[in-house]
Protein backbone atom coordinates (compact mmCIF):
# COMPACT_ATOMS: atom_id res chain seq x y z
CA UNK A 1 0.00 0.00 0.00
CA UNK A 2 1.70 3.38 -1.08
CA UNK A 3 0.67 6.72 0.58
CA UNK A 4 0.83 10.06 -1.15
CA UNK A 5 0.93 13.45 -0.55
CA UNK A 6 -0.77 15.20 -2.92
CA UNK A 7 -0.20 18.84 -3.76
CA UNK A 8 -0.90 19.45 0.23
CA UNK A 9 -0.69 22.61 1.74
CA UNK A 10 -1.88 24.45 4.73
CA UNK A 11 -2.99 27.31 6.62
CA UNK A 12 -3.75 27.65 10.29
CA UNK A 13 -5.56 31.15 10.01
CA UNK A 14 -3.16 33.70 8.32
CA UNK A 15 0.09 31.26 8.87
CA UNK A 16 1.03 29.23 6.06
CA UNK A 17 2.46 26.21 7.59
CA UNK A 18 2.84 24.11 4.04
CA UNK A 19 2.78 24.64 0.60
CA UNK A 20 2.04 22.47 -2.09
CA UNK A 21 4.04 19.57 -0.89
CA UNK A 22 3.86 16.22 -2.68
CA UNK A 23 5.60 12.71 -2.68
CA UNK A 24 4.45 9.39 -2.43
CA UNK A 25 5.69 6.56 0.14
CA UNK A 26 6.12 3.17 -1.75
CA UNK A 27 5.06 -0.08 0.29
CA UNK A 28 7.97 -1.08 2.65
CA UNK A 29 10.02 1.99 2.02
CA UNK A 30 11.00 4.61 4.71
CA UNK A 31 10.86 8.40 4.46
CA UNK A 32 12.37 10.69 6.42
CA UNK A 33 11.16 14.49 6.38
CA UNK A 34 13.24 16.86 7.78
CA UNK A 35 13.48 20.35 8.16
CA UNK A 36 13.81 23.24 10.22
CA UNK A 37 11.95 23.86 13.35
CA UNK A 38 8.46 25.20 12.83
CA UNK A 39 8.21 23.99 8.57
CA UNK A 40 5.52 22.14 9.05
CA UNK A 41 7.08 18.39 9.85
CA UNK A 42 4.25 17.35 12.46
CA UNK A 43 1.50 18.98 10.12
CA UNK A 44 1.96 16.94 7.66
CA UNK A 45 2.37 14.16 9.31
CA UNK A 46 -1.24 14.55 11.19
CA UNK A 47 -2.51 15.46 7.50
CA UNK A 48 -0.77 12.39 6.22
CA UNK A 49 -2.63 9.90 9.05
CA UNK A 50 -5.80 11.53 8.62
CA UNK A 51 -5.75 13.81 11.84
CA UNK A 52 -5.78 17.28 10.16
CA UNK A 53 -7.59 17.93 7.51
CA UNK A 54 -5.47 20.06 4.67
CA UNK A 55 -6.47 23.17 3.37
CA UNK A 56 -5.60 22.45 -0.47
CA UNK A 57 -4.43 18.95 -1.51
CA UNK A 58 -5.17 15.50 -0.30
CA UNK A 59 -3.60 12.41 1.52
CA UNK A 60 -4.51 9.35 -0.29
CA UNK A 61 -3.61 5.40 -0.54
CA UNK A 62 -3.38 3.48 -3.25
CA UNK A 63 -3.25 -0.18 -3.28
CA UNK A 64 -5.07 -2.63 -0.44
CA UNK A 65 -3.75 -2.77 2.84
CA UNK A 66 -1.72 -6.13 3.78
CA UNK A 67 -4.44 -8.81 4.45
CA UNK A 68 -5.02 -8.36 8.72
CA UNK A 69 -3.79 -5.13 9.03
CA UNK A 70 -6.42 -3.49 11.83
CA UNK A 71 -5.18 0.69 10.77
CA UNK A 72 -3.18 0.62 7.99
CA UNK A 73 -1.77 3.85 9.09
CA UNK A 74 -0.57 4.06 12.62
CA UNK A 75 1.00 6.76 14.51
CA UNK A 76 3.75 6.58 16.96
CA UNK A 77 4.02 9.80 19.27
CA UNK A 78 6.85 11.98 20.01
CA UNK A 79 4.74 12.43 23.94
CA UNK A 80 4.04 8.78 23.84
CA UNK A 81 -0.13 9.56 24.10
CA UNK A 82 0.11 6.52 27.02
CA UNK A 83 -3.01 6.21 28.87
CA UNK A 84 -2.08 6.71 32.24
CA UNK A 85 -4.67 4.86 34.24
CA UNK A 86 -4.14 1.66 31.70
CA UNK A 87 -1.47 -0.65 32.04
CA UNK A 88 1.20 -1.79 29.49
CA UNK A 89 -1.00 -4.84 28.64
CA UNK A 90 -4.34 -2.56 28.94
CA UNK A 91 -2.35 0.21 26.58
CA UNK A 92 -1.57 -1.59 23.96
CA UNK A 93 -5.13 -3.58 24.01
CA UNK A 94 -7.04 0.20 23.64
CA UNK A 95 -7.00 -0.17 20.03
CA UNK A 96 -7.73 -3.85 19.64
CA UNK A 97 -10.95 -3.62 22.10
CA UNK A 98 -12.90 -2.19 19.23
CA UNK A 99 -12.02 -4.51 16.71
CA UNK A 100 -13.22 -7.67 14.94
CA UNK A 101 -11.12 -9.65 17.23
CA UNK A 102 -12.08 -12.95 18.95
CA UNK A 103 -10.36 -12.75 22.99
CA UNK A 104 -8.27 -15.32 22.25
CA UNK A 105 -6.93 -13.55 19.23
CA UNK A 106 -6.38 -10.36 20.36
CA UNK A 107 -4.57 -12.26 23.71
CA UNK A 108 -2.03 -13.65 20.86
CA UNK A 109 -0.96 -10.47 19.36
CA UNK A 110 -0.89 -8.58 22.44
CA UNK A 111 1.89 -11.23 23.31
CA UNK A 112 3.29 -10.90 20.39
CA UNK A 113 3.76 -7.25 20.65
CA UNK A 114 5.03 -7.19 24.12
CA UNK A 115 7.34 -9.87 23.21
CA UNK A 116 8.59 -7.84 20.30
CA UNK A 117 9.29 -5.19 22.05
CA UNK A 118 10.82 -6.72 25.50
CA UNK A 119 7.70 -5.59 27.48
CA UNK A 120 6.58 -9.51 28.34
CA UNK A 121 7.99 -8.73 31.92
CA UNK A 122 6.41 -5.26 32.59
CA UNK A 123 2.77 -5.61 31.59
CA UNK A 124 1.19 -4.94 34.56
CA UNK A 125 3.07 -2.15 35.08
CA UNK A 126 1.37 1.54 34.81
CA UNK A 127 3.10 4.11 32.39
CA UNK A 128 4.29 6.47 35.43
CA UNK A 129 6.32 3.27 36.44
CA UNK A 130 8.27 3.15 33.47
CA UNK A 131 11.25 5.04 32.08
CA UNK A 132 10.99 7.30 28.98
CA UNK A 133 12.41 4.77 26.91
CA UNK A 134 9.84 1.65 28.17
CA UNK A 135 7.15 4.00 27.62
CA UNK A 136 8.31 4.66 23.98
CA UNK A 137 8.31 0.97 23.55
CA UNK A 138 4.39 0.30 24.90
CA UNK A 139 4.05 3.33 21.88
CA UNK A 140 5.55 0.51 19.64
CA UNK A 141 4.13 -2.06 20.66
CA UNK A 142 0.30 -0.59 20.51
CA UNK A 143 0.91 0.15 17.11
CA UNK A 144 2.80 -3.03 16.05
CA UNK A 145 -0.87 -4.81 17.53
CA UNK A 146 -2.65 -3.02 15.13
CA UNK A 147 -0.42 -4.73 12.16
CA UNK A 148 0.22 -1.31 10.42
CA UNK A 149 1.04 -1.57 6.68
CA UNK A 150 3.25 2.45 7.46
CA UNK A 151 3.77 3.70 11.09
CA UNK A 152 3.60 7.57 11.34
CA UNK A 153 6.23 8.37 13.62
CA UNK A 154 6.75 11.96 14.71
CA UNK A 155 9.89 12.73 16.70
CA UNK A 156 9.87 9.41 18.37
CA UNK A 157 13.16 9.24 20.42
CA UNK A 158 13.24 13.84 20.57
CA UNK A 159 11.78 13.13 24.16
CA UNK A 160 14.47 10.43 25.23
CA UNK A 161 18.07 11.46 25.99
CA UNK A 162 20.61 9.72 23.83
CA UNK A 163 21.30 6.56 24.96
CA UNK A 164 17.76 5.17 24.76
CA UNK A 165 17.95 7.11 21.58
CA UNK A 166 20.30 4.72 20.26
CA UNK A 167 19.21 1.79 21.80
CA UNK A 168 15.49 2.12 20.50
CA UNK A 169 17.01 3.29 17.17
CA UNK A 170 18.31 -0.21 17.13
CA UNK A 171 15.11 -1.57 17.72
CA UNK A 172 13.48 0.41 14.93
CA UNK A 173 16.50 -0.79 12.74
CA UNK A 174 15.44 -4.28 13.26
CA UNK A 175 11.38 -4.09 13.61
CA UNK A 176 11.45 -2.74 9.86
CA UNK A 177 14.27 -4.32 8.88
CA UNK A 178 11.93 -6.84 6.57
CA UNK A 179 10.02 -4.68 4.81
CA UNK A 180 7.04 -5.47 5.28
CA UNK A 181 5.89 -2.41 7.35
CA UNK A 182 6.74 1.50 5.38
CA UNK A 183 7.37 4.66 8.15
CA UNK A 184 7.14 8.60 7.88
CA UNK A 185 9.60 9.37 10.25
CA UNK A 186 9.22 12.82 11.00
CA UNK A 187 12.42 14.38 12.55
CA UNK A 188 14.80 16.68 13.17
CA UNK A 189 17.69 14.39 13.89
CA UNK A 190 19.75 14.17 10.44
CA UNK A 191 21.80 10.59 11.79
CA UNK A 192 18.19 9.53 13.12
CA UNK A 193 16.82 9.95 9.10
CA UNK A 194 20.24 8.82 7.55
CA UNK A 195 20.04 5.58 9.57
CA UNK A 196 16.90 4.53 9.11
CA UNK A 197 15.19 6.08 5.82
CA UNK A 198 15.43 5.21 2.12
CA UNK A 199 14.64 8.60 1.24
CA UNK A 200 14.63 12.10 3.15
CA UNK A 201 12.30 14.61 2.43
CA UNK A 202 13.78 17.95 2.96
CA UNK A 203 11.39 20.67 3.81
CA UNK A 204 12.45 24.40 3.45
CA UNK A 205 11.32 26.76 6.53
CA UNK A 206 7.89 27.84 6.94
CA UNK A 207 5.69 27.47 4.68
CA UNK A 208 7.06 24.19 4.42
CA UNK A 209 7.92 23.61 0.95
CA UNK A 210 9.73 20.04 -0.53
CA UNK A 211 13.21 21.63 -0.85
CA UNK A 212 15.03 18.11 -2.05
CA UNK A 213 14.24 14.38 -1.86
CA UNK A 214 17.62 12.50 -1.23
CA UNK A 215 18.02 8.78 -2.16
CA UNK A 216 19.89 7.42 0.73
CA UNK A 217 22.89 5.30 -1.44
CA UNK A 218 22.84 2.39 0.74
CA UNK A 219 20.92 -0.55 1.95
CA UNK A 220 19.59 -0.49 5.21
CA UNK A 221 21.59 -3.21 6.23
CA UNK A 222 24.74 -1.93 4.83
CA UNK A 223 24.40 1.03 6.66
CA UNK A 224 25.15 -0.76 10.18
CA UNK A 225 28.48 -2.26 9.12
CA UNK A 226 31.56 0.01 9.72
CA UNK A 227 32.30 0.74 6.45
CA UNK A 228 29.03 2.41 5.80
CA UNK A 229 30.28 5.24 8.87
CA UNK A 230 31.79 7.44 6.73
CA UNK A 231 29.94 7.54 4.24
CA UNK A 232 26.51 8.05 6.11
CA UNK A 233 28.55 10.90 7.95
CA UNK A 234 28.99 12.45 4.61
CA UNK A 235 25.49 12.05 3.74
CA UNK A 236 24.39 14.23 7.23
CA UNK A 237 26.87 17.08 6.21
CA UNK A 238 25.23 17.38 3.18
CA UNK A 239 21.74 17.40 4.50
CA UNK A 240 22.49 19.58 7.15
CA UNK A 241 24.62 21.60 3.92
CA UNK A 242 20.90 21.92 2.73
CA UNK A 243 18.85 23.16 6.39
CA UNK A 244 21.51 24.74 7.88
CA UNK A 245 20.79 28.24 6.72
CA UNK A 246 17.18 27.77 6.87
CA UNK A 247 17.56 26.82 10.05
CA UNK A 248 19.12 30.01 10.91
CA UNK A 249 16.79 32.03 9.80
CA UNK A 250 14.11 29.61 11.46
CA UNK A 251 15.16 30.48 14.97
CA UNK A 252 15.74 33.96 14.27
CA UNK A 253 12.10 33.68 13.24
CA UNK A 254 11.13 32.50 16.09
CA UNK A 255 13.34 34.43 18.71
CA UNK A 256 11.55 38.02 17.00
CA UNK A 257 7.94 35.59 17.25
CA UNK B 1 42.39 2.27 23.53
CA UNK B 2 40.74 4.10 26.31
CA UNK B 3 42.80 4.93 29.71
CA UNK B 4 40.80 2.92 32.46
CA UNK B 5 41.29 3.31 36.16
CA UNK B 6 39.72 2.18 39.47
CA UNK B 7 38.15 4.75 41.57
CA UNK B 8 40.45 7.67 42.19
CA UNK B 9 41.34 8.12 46.27
CA UNK B 10 42.04 11.72 48.13
CA UNK B 11 45.14 12.81 47.91
CA UNK B 12 45.86 12.92 51.62
CA UNK B 13 49.34 14.56 50.45
CA UNK B 14 48.19 17.70 49.91
CA UNK B 15 47.09 21.02 52.27
CA UNK B 16 44.01 20.48 54.87
CA UNK B 17 40.51 20.12 53.39
CA UNK B 18 37.15 21.17 54.27
CA UNK B 19 33.78 19.94 53.32
CA UNK B 20 31.33 22.09 51.13
CA UNK B 21 28.79 23.97 52.67
CA UNK B 22 25.05 22.50 52.58
CA UNK B 23 23.12 25.06 51.02
CA UNK B 24 20.20 22.79 50.43
CA UNK B 25 17.72 22.93 53.35
CA UNK B 26 14.22 23.98 53.78
CA UNK B 27 11.16 24.33 51.00
CA UNK B 28 9.95 20.92 51.56
CA UNK B 29 7.54 21.09 54.15
CA UNK B 30 6.40 17.64 55.14
CA UNK B 31 2.84 16.83 56.04
CA UNK B 32 2.94 15.35 59.98
CA UNK B 33 -0.47 13.81 61.14
CA UNK B 34 0.53 13.39 64.45
CA UNK B 35 1.46 16.92 64.43
CA UNK B 36 -1.90 17.74 63.85
CA UNK B 37 -3.84 15.47 66.24
CA UNK B 38 -1.48 16.69 68.90
CA UNK B 39 -2.31 20.65 68.60
CA UNK B 40 -5.67 19.78 68.00
CA UNK B 41 -5.75 18.33 71.64
CA UNK B 42 -4.04 21.01 73.29
CA UNK B 43 -6.72 23.27 71.83
CA UNK B 44 -9.41 21.11 73.74
CA UNK B 45 -7.32 20.70 76.46
CA UNK B 46 -6.69 24.50 77.19
CA UNK B 47 -10.32 25.52 75.85
CA UNK B 48 -11.45 22.58 78.53
CA UNK B 49 -9.21 24.38 81.46
CA UNK B 50 -10.41 27.54 80.61
CA UNK B 51 -14.09 26.25 81.19
CA UNK B 52 -13.37 24.23 84.04
CA UNK B 53 -11.65 27.26 86.00
CA UNK B 54 -14.14 29.23 85.17
CA UNK B 55 -11.88 31.51 82.62
CA UNK B 56 -14.72 31.94 80.25
CA UNK B 57 -18.68 32.29 80.65
CA UNK B 58 -19.83 28.86 79.70
CA UNK B 59 -23.10 30.67 77.99
CA UNK B 60 -20.90 32.08 75.69
CA UNK B 61 -18.43 28.91 75.49
CA UNK B 62 -19.31 25.72 76.87
CA UNK B 63 -16.05 23.45 77.84
CA UNK B 64 -15.91 20.65 75.50
CA UNK B 65 -17.06 18.23 78.04
CA UNK B 66 -20.24 19.92 77.88
CA UNK B 67 -20.24 19.78 74.50
CA UNK B 68 -19.36 15.67 74.43
CA UNK B 69 -22.37 15.80 77.32
CA UNK B 70 -24.87 17.23 74.85
CA UNK B 71 -24.15 15.01 72.10
CA UNK B 72 -24.21 11.86 74.18
CA UNK B 73 -27.37 12.92 75.48
CA UNK B 74 -28.78 13.89 71.84
CA UNK B 75 -27.64 10.09 70.72
CA UNK B 76 -28.84 8.42 73.81
CA UNK B 77 -32.53 10.18 73.04
CA UNK B 78 -32.91 9.46 69.67
CA UNK B 79 -32.59 12.71 68.65
CA UNK B 80 -29.58 12.92 66.94
CA UNK B 81 -30.38 10.44 64.47
CA UNK B 82 -34.10 11.71 64.05
CA UNK B 83 -32.51 15.26 62.91
CA UNK B 84 -29.62 13.50 60.89
CA UNK B 85 -31.75 11.42 59.14
CA UNK B 86 -33.53 14.03 57.90
CA UNK B 87 -30.40 16.00 56.93
CA UNK B 88 -28.91 13.14 54.85
CA UNK B 89 -31.76 12.70 53.15
CA UNK B 90 -31.81 15.94 51.92
CA UNK B 91 -28.26 16.10 50.98
CA UNK B 92 -28.53 12.93 49.71
CA UNK B 93 -30.91 13.80 47.58
CA UNK B 94 -30.25 16.92 46.45
CA UNK B 95 -26.36 15.81 45.81
CA UNK B 96 -27.45 12.84 43.49
CA UNK B 97 -30.08 14.94 41.31
CA UNK B 98 -27.77 18.30 41.40
CA UNK B 99 -24.53 15.80 40.55
CA UNK B 100 -26.36 13.69 37.69
CA UNK B 101 -27.59 16.61 36.53
CA UNK B 102 -24.53 18.50 36.53
CA UNK B 103 -22.11 15.23 35.13
CA UNK B 104 -24.73 15.67 32.36
CA UNK B 105 -24.46 19.50 31.63
CA UNK B 106 -21.07 19.07 32.06
CA UNK B 107 -19.51 16.90 29.66
CA UNK B 108 -22.40 18.48 27.02
CA UNK B 109 -20.01 21.03 27.20
CA UNK B 110 -17.03 19.90 26.96
CA UNK B 111 -17.46 17.59 23.96
CA UNK B 112 -20.59 19.69 22.07
CA UNK B 113 -19.75 23.04 20.26
CA UNK B 114 -23.20 23.86 20.75
CA UNK B 115 -23.65 22.44 24.30
CA UNK B 116 -20.93 24.55 25.49
CA UNK B 117 -22.01 28.17 23.19
CA UNK B 118 -25.44 28.01 25.37
CA UNK B 119 -24.32 26.00 28.38
CA UNK B 120 -21.20 28.22 29.89
CA UNK B 121 -23.38 31.40 29.30
CA UNK B 122 -26.28 30.02 31.57
CA UNK B 123 -23.85 28.61 34.02
CA UNK B 124 -21.73 32.16 34.39
CA UNK B 125 -25.12 33.77 34.17
CA UNK B 126 -25.93 31.88 36.90
CA UNK B 127 -23.25 30.48 39.32
CA UNK B 128 -22.82 33.25 41.23
CA UNK B 129 -26.09 33.63 42.62
CA UNK B 130 -26.39 32.46 46.28
CA UNK B 131 -28.69 29.69 45.69
CA UNK B 132 -29.97 30.27 49.35
CA UNK B 133 -31.54 33.35 47.80
CA UNK B 134 -33.90 31.41 46.07
CA UNK B 135 -35.48 29.06 48.85
CA UNK B 136 -38.30 31.75 48.99
CA UNK B 137 -39.15 31.27 45.34
CA UNK B 138 -38.47 27.28 45.19
CA UNK B 139 -41.14 27.42 48.06
CA UNK B 140 -43.73 29.25 45.80
CA UNK B 141 -42.87 26.94 43.33
CA UNK B 142 -42.94 23.25 44.75
CA UNK B 143 -44.64 24.32 47.77
CA UNK B 144 -43.72 24.08 51.57
CA UNK B 145 -42.03 20.56 52.19
CA UNK B 146 -38.78 18.40 51.53
CA UNK B 147 -39.22 19.34 47.72
CA UNK B 148 -37.44 23.23 47.37
CA UNK B 149 -34.81 22.31 50.56
CA UNK B 150 -33.97 19.73 47.84
CA UNK B 151 -33.99 21.82 44.89
CA UNK B 152 -31.86 24.24 46.74
CA UNK B 153 -29.42 21.67 47.76
CA UNK B 154 -29.70 20.10 43.89
CA UNK B 155 -29.05 23.83 42.34
CA UNK B 156 -25.74 24.41 44.20
CA UNK B 157 -24.14 21.17 43.65
CA UNK B 158 -25.51 21.43 39.97
CA UNK B 159 -23.51 24.42 38.94
CA UNK B 160 -20.25 23.47 40.69
CA UNK B 161 -20.33 20.13 39.00
CA UNK B 162 -20.87 21.13 36.05
CA UNK B 163 -18.33 23.60 35.83
CA UNK B 164 -15.66 20.84 37.67
CA UNK B 165 -17.32 18.16 34.84
CA UNK B 166 -16.63 20.34 31.62
CA UNK B 167 -13.14 21.86 33.43
CA UNK B 168 -12.29 17.97 33.49
CA UNK B 169 -13.17 17.20 30.25
CA UNK B 170 -11.17 20.22 28.98
CA UNK B 171 -7.98 19.21 30.70
CA UNK B 172 -8.07 15.72 28.97
CA UNK B 173 -4.67 15.69 27.33
CA UNK B 174 -5.79 16.58 23.73
CA UNK B 175 -2.50 14.24 22.42
CA UNK B 176 -4.55 11.32 24.00
CA UNK B 177 -7.79 11.97 22.10
CA UNK B 178 -5.97 12.27 19.09
CA UNK B 179 -4.21 9.20 20.06
CA UNK B 180 -7.50 7.53 20.50
CA UNK B 181 -9.02 8.59 16.92
CA UNK B 182 -5.78 7.72 15.03
CA UNK B 183 -6.84 4.15 16.23
CA UNK B 184 -10.36 4.80 14.93
CA UNK B 185 -11.71 4.47 17.81
CA UNK B 186 -15.54 5.05 18.39
CA UNK B 187 -17.17 7.98 19.94
CA UNK B 188 -18.35 6.91 22.77
CA UNK B 189 -15.25 4.12 23.67
CA UNK B 190 -13.16 7.54 23.61
CA UNK B 191 -15.51 9.03 26.00
CA UNK B 192 -15.75 5.95 28.20
CA UNK B 193 -11.80 4.93 28.16
CA UNK B 194 -10.29 8.34 27.54
CA UNK B 195 -12.46 11.65 28.60
CA UNK B 196 -14.32 9.75 31.39
CA UNK B 197 -11.12 8.37 33.10
CA UNK B 198 -9.11 12.26 31.93
CA UNK B 199 -11.73 14.20 33.90
CA UNK B 200 -12.51 12.29 37.34
CA UNK B 201 -9.34 13.83 39.07
CA UNK B 202 -11.65 17.42 38.58
CA UNK B 203 -14.68 15.87 38.64
CA UNK B 204 -13.62 14.05 41.87
CA UNK B 205 -12.56 17.22 43.15
CA UNK B 206 -15.33 18.86 42.10
CA UNK B 207 -17.51 16.10 44.67
CA UNK B 208 -15.29 17.52 47.16
CA UNK B 209 -16.39 20.98 46.57
CA UNK B 210 -19.99 19.74 46.25
CA UNK B 211 -20.47 17.91 49.21
CA UNK B 212 -19.46 21.40 51.33
CA UNK B 213 -21.76 23.57 48.89
CA UNK B 214 -24.36 20.64 50.05
CA UNK B 215 -24.06 20.67 53.89
CA UNK B 216 -24.38 24.37 53.99
CA UNK B 217 -27.09 24.70 51.89
CA UNK B 218 -28.75 22.19 54.30
CA UNK B 219 -28.26 23.81 57.00
CA UNK B 220 -29.31 27.02 55.61
CA UNK B 221 -32.28 25.76 54.21
CA UNK B 222 -33.18 23.78 57.38
CA UNK B 223 -32.64 26.97 59.44
CA UNK B 224 -35.25 28.93 57.07
CA UNK B 225 -38.02 26.25 57.23
CA UNK B 226 -37.58 22.66 58.89
CA UNK B 227 -39.17 20.99 62.36
CA UNK B 228 -36.41 18.33 62.01
CA UNK B 229 -32.55 18.33 60.50
CA UNK B 230 -29.35 19.89 62.20
CA UNK B 231 -29.87 23.15 61.03
CA UNK B 232 -32.79 23.33 62.22
CA UNK B 233 -31.46 21.78 66.06
CA UNK B 234 -28.33 24.67 65.56
CA UNK B 235 -31.17 27.40 65.36
CA UNK B 236 -33.47 26.01 67.79
CA UNK B 237 -30.91 25.58 70.47
CA UNK B 238 -29.28 29.14 70.05
CA UNK B 239 -32.77 30.94 70.29
CA UNK B 240 -33.24 28.66 73.50
CA UNK B 241 -29.79 30.08 74.33
CA UNK B 242 -28.90 26.02 74.44
CA UNK B 243 -24.92 26.74 73.13
CA UNK B 244 -23.75 23.05 74.23
CA UNK B 245 -26.63 21.65 72.13
CA UNK B 246 -25.86 24.63 69.87
CA UNK B 247 -22.18 23.58 69.69
CA UNK B 248 -23.12 19.75 69.94
CA UNK B 249 -24.53 20.33 66.58
CA UNK B 250 -21.71 22.41 65.30
CA UNK B 251 -19.45 19.37 66.15
CA UNK B 252 -21.88 16.82 64.27
CA UNK B 253 -21.92 18.84 61.11
CA UNK B 254 -17.83 19.36 61.41
CA UNK B 255 -17.54 15.17 61.63
CA UNK B 256 -20.33 14.80 58.98
CA UNK B 257 -18.17 16.68 56.75
CA UNK B 258 -15.33 14.96 57.77
CA UNK B 259 -16.80 11.47 57.42
CA UNK B 260 -17.78 12.65 53.77
CA UNK B 261 -14.46 13.87 52.99
CA UNK B 262 -13.01 10.96 54.38
CA UNK B 263 -15.24 8.71 51.51
CA UNK B 264 -14.03 10.99 48.59
CA UNK B 265 -10.41 10.44 49.95
CA UNK B 266 -11.20 6.38 49.76
CA UNK B 267 -13.08 7.05 46.62
CA UNK B 268 -9.83 8.46 45.03
CA UNK B 269 -7.38 6.55 46.34
CA UNK B 270 -9.54 3.55 44.43
CA UNK B 271 -10.16 5.03 41.45
CA UNK B 272 -7.29 8.10 41.03
CA UNK B 273 -4.44 4.85 41.73
CA UNK B 274 -2.35 5.28 38.47
CA UNK B 275 -1.04 9.00 39.58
Amino acid sequence: MDLIADHISHRFGALDVLDDVSFTVRAGEIVAIVGPSGCGKSTLLSILGGLLRPSEGAAELRGAPPSGSLNPLTFVFQDFALLPWNTVEENVAFPLLHTSLGAGERRAVIDDALRRTGLSDFRAAYPKQLSGGMRQRVGIARALAVRPAILLMDEPLSALDSQTRELLMEDFVGLLADGTMGAVYVTHNLEEAVRLADRVVVLSRRPGRIREIVTIPMTRAERGTADARGPMAALQGELWSLIRKEAIDAEREVQHA
Amino acid sequence: MLDRSPQETKDRSAEATRPVAFRGAGFTPRGSRSAGWIALALVIAVWQLAGSAGWVNPLFLPAPSAIAMAVYKLASSGALWQHLSWSIMRIGTGWIIGTAAGVIVGFAIGLSTMARGVGITFISALFPIPKIALLPLLILWLGIGEEPKIATIALGVFFSTAISVYSGVDAVPRNLIRMAQSFNVPFHAIVRRVIWPGALPSILAGFRITSSVALLLVVSAEMIGAQYGIGAFVLQAGNLMQTDQLLAGVVILSLFGLLVGKLINLLEVRLLHWR
